[in-house]
């Protein structure tokens, strides 16, 4: 392979880990502005040099962040490509939004009246965006402030009450659409604020409904609670919001399942297993029981903890992969760090031998080996390498099991997830859902595969995303 | 080495690096004071009520043991019966606003006691034992008061704070060994691993010499220390374990030996409870080494139980060397300075310039200024 080509694969292999592990917030060992700066770079950076895969990228499984700061960048320099990518891009951008959550796609058109994009492109991108919505009325309330802006900005035409709502809400008397109908009387009637979403009857209520228990409110409101809004409030809101384990994705489970004391999981693993269990088939779907023999080296040193805004983050995917591990496999054995016993109970603490679990890991030989860790191996350090490469020069020269580093968290510094050895693919993970994917684009990491290949990969992602 | 202490693998970041010490079997029946750990976090195993437990408040920590909740310091390190009513000796604390805020950013003087220096301040704080004509009146009356050495708080050194916050305990982990750009700052050992998890963050309280805070101003980062494994001698799992403890065990070896600069000295006992002895010690002030100071809690068989250092900076060594070395000499000058290899006008010289200058009668120093001026120049 000649060497622009190898790095054009480095340099796309990496941009990919980064749009799927960074969400620019602070890590355990970076800062989020590092983070921030490493990432905008890099979006720079793809983007000139590679705007077709650049572009391509949002086909992938990417976090939510960088789908939107893909697709910004994209509308922001559409002048610089002809029209036929310029159409592509244009599809791939409205596929992306349509599974994107609403709240941050408003935020997107914020970001784009900000900066003052407004080519045709974009405000067709907008409009079809809202004209999919199953209510616009429900988005009014609900996402007023970013419905606001987008048909500000791109000049909506939206029913009529909607725009008033939205533009001339002190002058009616009263509204036909219910919901609009309900904020409105929201405003001076208790009973009217249970009609809402949460979030608008939470704000409404605590400005100009002080006397209203939190307790009372939450019974009343607890139907027109979402699912994520029905976990969240699992801990602080009490008996009248429960049962709101079934259906959650699996790492989303897995991270509250961590947020709660060690006594309580201890007392609730029946429930929780069977929650994170069910949850784990869902994810695994099809490919449930067909993986050969594995098995998972899990970090669960004190790293793992994550940060202030990212609490237990990397334990919660390890934790996840754990069981989704179990799904797919069979013969599946997992391995902590410093954790024995019980998964549910891992407690982020303790340093990372990652050298000496990986030989354990190896030793029985399975097809697969899956590392899930943030790549800080430090007892001592750099082990992990060292056995890595011992392993594969002496003892597995054939290559008989496969290894693949699965990385939740981004290094800003080096503007990738921090590997593990030259050995072995290193991939950014942002859920655990997305390992079996992952897994597969892992070949690519290592250069052993060409470019052509990657390219190949990344036309049929497209094309099966835009079916 | 510490008896009772292993080096466990270091970990780095910027210039701080850290080797945790590890201990095989925590000593169990002496602990941090019950109350200095949160109410809520207590996590003391109860003994057996007949069982001696002793418990200690290391040095230069602050909490609220008042009654009416105002913080107070410890008053030096103490041992002490936690079955006895009462509470340890504290010095009370006040806080002036404008003070604290210029120590944040300034460099600090700390005061004696405030941190675990006394023993070096005490050294030779009389002054001259006998009123030799050398020394003015107010060195024989008052002797050497005021004292004052300076340090930065570990908050002022650069990285540590981060390196401090990164660094992952070990399970079992009962000390640490902090290096600033490869130079042994700290040592700080304690009794059993839960003691330490609680005490872990005050290492950045702590005061560290002016030397050790430029060096990482100058060296913002180590490099990682690694080791290759031989892999022509693998042929197997049970050969790669092999060479895994064989790595494990050759650094150790290379910290115990080559690191770890903190030797076995001399200590003055200063306080004895059960089977402990709470002690200081002093090193031998040689300038061309580093010298520690620090404080242990012992047991009768040598192992120890508690221990924290301070790496003296170049100037503190020489202070101490000299001072020590007219101790030595009941504070004669024309002795000490043959003891020295110089003259006595060398050793006035040397004292001036290690700031005990107005100890000297002014004719005296005047003279030996003069004429030093005089060989410069000639």
């Amino acid at each position: 392979m000649e060497l622009s080509e190898l790095t054009a694969c480095e340099d796309v292999v990496m941009f990919v880990n980064a749009a799927v592990a960074a969400t620019g917030q602070r890590e355990f060992h970076t800062e989020a502005e590092e983070q921030r700066l490493s990432l905008r770079f890099l979006h720079d950076y793809v983007r000139v040099n590679y705007r077709e895969i650049y572009a391509s990228t949002l086909a992938l499984d990417i976090n939510d962040l960088n789908a939107a700061t893909i697709a910004l960048h994209l509308l922001r320099s559409a002048q610089d490509v002809h029209l036929e990518q310029r159409r592509l891009e244009g599809r791939l951008i409205a596929a992306r939004l349509a599974r994107l959550a609403p709240q941050r796609v408003y935020r997107l058109f914020r970001a784009l009246r900000a900066e003052g994009i407004n080519n045709r492109r974009t405000r067709a991108i907008v409009r079809d965006w809202v004209a999919a919505r199953p209510d616009v009325a429900f988005d009014a309330v609900k996402y007023r402030r970013g419905l606001t802006a987008a048909a500000g900005h791109a000049h909506l035409r939206l029913p009529t009450e909607v725009g008033t709502v939205l533009f001339d809400w002190r002058r009616p008397k009263r509204y036909a659409t219910p919901i609009l109908e309900s904020w409105r009387r929201a405003h001076y009637e208790k009973d009217a604020l249970f009609d809402l979403p949460y979030t608008v009857a939470e704000g409404l209520a605590s400005t100009r409904r002080r006397d209203l228990d939190r307790a009372g409110f939450l019974r009343s409101i607890a139907p027109r609670l979402t699912e994520l809004e029905r976990l969240r409030l699992q801990r602080s809101g009490g008996e009248a919001v429960g049962g709101a384990l079934e259906r959650q994705p699996l790492t989303r489970l897995a991270l509250y399942a961590l947020s709660l004391p060690r006594p309580e999981r201890s007392r609730r693993r029946e429930e929780l297993t069977a929650a994170l269990r069910a949850a784990a088939r869902r994810a695994a779907g099809r490919r449930a029981g067909t993986w050969g023999p594995v098995v998972a080296v899990l970090d669960d040193s004190y790293s793992s903890s994550g940060s202030a805004v990212k609490r237990r983050r990397p334990l919660a995917v390890a934790l996840a992969a754990h069981y989704l591990l179990e799904a797919l496999s069979p013969r599946y054995r997992g391995l902590w760090l410093n954790h024995t016993g019980d998964p549910l109970l891992v407690h982020p603490a303790g340093a990372t031998p990652l050298g000496e679990r990986l030989l354990d890991a190896l030793e029985q030989r399975p097809d697969r080996v899956i590392v899930v860790s943030d790549g800080w191996d430090n007892a001592p350090p750099g082990q992990a390498a060292e056995v890595l490469r011992v392993w594969r020069q002496r003892l597995d020269p054939a290559g008989r099991t496969s290894v693949v580093h699965l990385n939740p968290v981004f290094d800003g510094e080096a503007f990738d997830v921090r590997r593990l050895s030259p050995f072995v693919p290193s991939v950014g993970v942002r859920d655990a859902e997305d390992i079996a994917a992952l897994v597969e684009l892992a070949r690519f990491a290592t250069g052993a595969a060409s470019f052509a290949e990657l390219s190949e990969y990344l036309r049929e992602r497209v094309e099966g995303f835009l079916r | 080495m510490i008896p009772g202490l292993r080096a466990g693998p270091a970990q780095h970041w910027g210039a701080a690096r850290l080797v945790p010490l590890l201990r095989d079997e925590p000593i169990a029946d002496l602990r941090l004071h019950r109350r200095v750990y949160d109410e809520d976090a207590l996590s003391i195993v109860e003994l057996h009520p007949r069982e001696a437990y002793v418990s200690y408040i290391p040095h230069a920590f602050v909490a609220t043991w008042t009654p009416d909740g105002t913080p107070a310091a410890a008053y030096g390190t103490q041992l002490c019966d936690p079955r006895e009513p009462g509470l340890p000796r504290v010095a009370g604390l006040r806080f002036r606003r404008r003070m604290t805020r210029r120590e944040d950013r300034h460099r600090l003087r700390f005061l004696p006691l405030h941190l675990a220096l006394e023993g070096f301040l005490d050294l030779q704080f009389d002054g001259p034992p006998i009123a030799w004509e050398e020394w003015t009146r107010a060195a024989v009356a008052r002797g050497l008061s005021p004292r004052v050495e300076e340090a930065y708080r570990g908050a002022e050194v650069r990285g540590l704070d981060d390196a401090l916050r990164v660094f992952e305990i070990h399970p079992g982990q009962c000390g640490v060994a902090l290096y600033l750009a490869d130079a042994l700052a700290s040592v700080f050992v304690v009794p059993h691993p839960d003691d330490y998890r609680a005490l872990h963050p005050t290492l950045l309280q702590d005061s560290y010499g002016e030397l050790l805070y430029l060096y990482t101003q100058l060296y913002p980062a180590v490099p990682g220390f690694a080791q290759p494994l031989r892999d022509a001698a693998v042929h197997s799992v049970a050969d790669l374990r092999a060479e895994l403890s064989r790595v494990r065990a050759e650094w150790a070896a290379f910290h115990d030996e080559v690191m770890f600069t903190v030797r076995a000295m001399p200590s003055r006992p200063v306080y004895r409870l059960g089977r402990f002895t709470l002690s200081r010690f002093l090193p031998p002030f040689d300038p061309a080494a580093e010298n520690h100071i620090g404080e242990s809690i012992t047991t009768p068989s040598g192992e120890v139980a508690y221990l924290k250092t301070f790496r003296l900076s170049a100037a503190q060594a020489r202070r101490g060397h000299l001072l020590s070395r007219l101790a030595a000499h009941a504070w004669n000058l024309d002795e000490t300075a043959a003891a020295l290899g110089t003259d006595r006008q060398g050793l006035v010289v040397r004292l001036d310039r290690a700031g005990f200058g107005h100890l000297l009668r002014p004719d005296i120093l005047d003279e030996c200024r003069r004429t030093s001026a005089a060989h410069a120049r000639a």
